[in-house]
């Protein structure tokens, strides 16, 4: 199997492997986006679809474990590839005009990165360490609250009462949205995926989906803020 | 003649003895330079100045002076060859300055293009990646098909010859923020690969050329496209895109 390590260790390989975990994680992201917003249509199918998600077998030991392995690589990664790129010029220019030839989102990535990565540190608290706790340390998979309602709506709605941490989470899906900016092509060309019909077209629904989803997501924590109150 | 005033500019210019001696930015004033003369012929002048001042002068790469060998390696205010597109140094003119402007001049900053002297910088490592697949293997007996017998698709044919025209200057090394050679390599990948004749050795030597240049230190492509914008020849990376398709299918499904 060394062809797999001369693959996915030369600077190409390691660009494929990036790309694929950002689309496998935009994929999540979607996905993710689809059911908080149902949150705002409804508390009910929210709260149905939060307790399929979060017993189901598939998504629990299959899809979950890819994803948590995803973020992981994309991360890592990504400051793996920083440093390199950093060591591939040890003498900084006295005077570099970046902006005459790219953008500022692609030329940091990893700004926006950390930020996302920071964000995802305080999501996780909030939401994702709690939620194994509940379930896999105290063996809870009922979902309900001591009335018997369902408890992932209102779990929801209670984290988006601290304007500090609505604020936050807007910081964090703004950068996001740089990210993807630049990320959502760029992973096309990394794979190699470039056509001359069809590369417009990636470009503009990746500018679409960049900041769709991001305003997507603070629409719905700001809704949950201003009518929770 | 031109009926231009004479520009007087503050040089800021990267100054290094030798490539294991530390370097640094030094300050020099020119008067009078002509706005239609060339960067180098600015270059010259500040040279002929420094001279009689029984100074160094600033040694820098030059060889056509007509945008084909890619010598002029400078980066410019802040990009390679300066502010002009599609144009290397020896390209550039005076005109595209204003009188009183400071110019800052330094040499392409790569780990994998160690400093010589001032300007001058170490591009061998295009060459090593050359030597490792940029060529197909001919057989020179004196019986070698015509190129032109074979068909190719005229779509093919031109970007294959845009391709080809990468004159090898370094300057989307020199761009990047990561000093990637992808945009380089890419170009020498593209123009064979695309063609009947490289298609027989293309797996082996997309394989062979990443592979040194990664050797060599140059950066991971972040597809910012500086490179594309700063190159002289207006490469485009849709070669990088290829290329990167021209690695995955020979390290993935070659044998």
């Amino acid at each position: 199997m060394s062809w797999v390590k001369n693959t996915f260790s030369s600077s190409v390989g390691r660009k494929f492997a990036m790309a694929l975990s950002a689309l496998f994680l935009m994929i999540f992201l979607l996905q993710h986006f689809t059911i908080n917003f149902i949150s705002v249509l409804s508390k009910d199918t929210f709260n149905e679809i939060s307790h399929f998600m979060g017993t189901n077998a598939l998504v629990q030991f299959v899809l979950q474990p890819v994803l948590i392995f995803a973020v992981v690589y994309h991360f890592v990664m990504g400051f793996v590839l920083e440093i390199k790129n950093r060591n591939a010029r040890e003498v900084k220019y006295a005077m570099n005009k970046g902006s005459a030839n790219s953008t500022w989102f692609s030329r940091n990535m990893i700004v926006s990165g950390a930020v996302v990565l920071a964000f995802l540190g305080l999501h996780f608290y909030d939401f994702w360490i709690p939620e194994i706790n509940v379930k896999y340390v105290q063996g809870d998979m009922s979902g309900l609250l001591a009335d018997g309602s369902f408890r992932y709506y209102e779990e929801l709605v209670h984290k988006f009462v601290d304007p500090v941490r609505v604020g936050i989470y807007v910081v964090a899906f703004v950068l996001l949205s740089m990210h993807l900016l630049h990320g959502f092509a760029s992973a096309f060309q990394s794979m190699g995926a470039r056509h001359a019909k069809y590369t417009p077209a990636i470009k503009k629904l990746g500018n679409i989906y960049a900041i769709a989803i991001p305003a997507g997501f603070i629409f719905i924590a700001l809704f949950h803020h201003l009518t929770s109150h | 003649m031109s009926a231009n005033k004479g520009l007087n500019l503050t040089l800021k210019v990267w100054r290094q003895k030798s490539q294991k001696e530390k370097g640094q930015m030094e300050t020099y004033q020119v008067s009078d330079i002509s706005p239609d003369s060339s960067f180098l012929e600015m270059m010259d002048i500040l040279n002929e100045q420094l001279i009689e001042e029984g100074k160094e002068p600033v040694a820098f790469d030059h060889d056509c002076r007509e945008g084909i060998c890619g010598s002029c390696s400078m980066y410019i205010n802040g990009e390679a060859h300066g502010p002009g597109r599609e144009i290397t140094t020896c390209q550039l003119h005076m005109r595209e300055f204003k009188n009183g402007d400071t110019i800052y001049i330094e040499p392409w900053r790569a780990k994998a293009f160690p400093v010589i002297k001032d300007l001058v910088v170490d591009r061998s490592a295009f060459d090593r990646i050359m030597a490792a697949g940029g060529f197909i293997s001919v057989n020179t007996s004196g019986n070698t098909q015509d190129a032109n017998a074979i068909p190719i698709e005229k779509a093919n044919a031109d970007k294959a010859f845009d391709a080809a025209t990468c004159i090898g200057c370094g300057a989307c090394v020199a761009s990047c923020k990561n000093a990637s050679a992808m945009l380089f390599v890419s170009a020498k990948v593209s123009q064979f690969a695309l063609l009947p004749q490289g298609r027989v050795e293309a797996k082996e030597r997309v394989r062979n050329m990443v592979k040194v240049m990664d050797e060599e230190g140059f950066g991971n492509c972040s597809n910012t496209g500086a490179c594309e914008v700063e190159c002289p020849k207006g490469i485009s990376i849709e070669n990088i895109a290829r290329m990167n398709r021209e690695y995955l299918n020979a390290t993935l499904k070659g044998e």
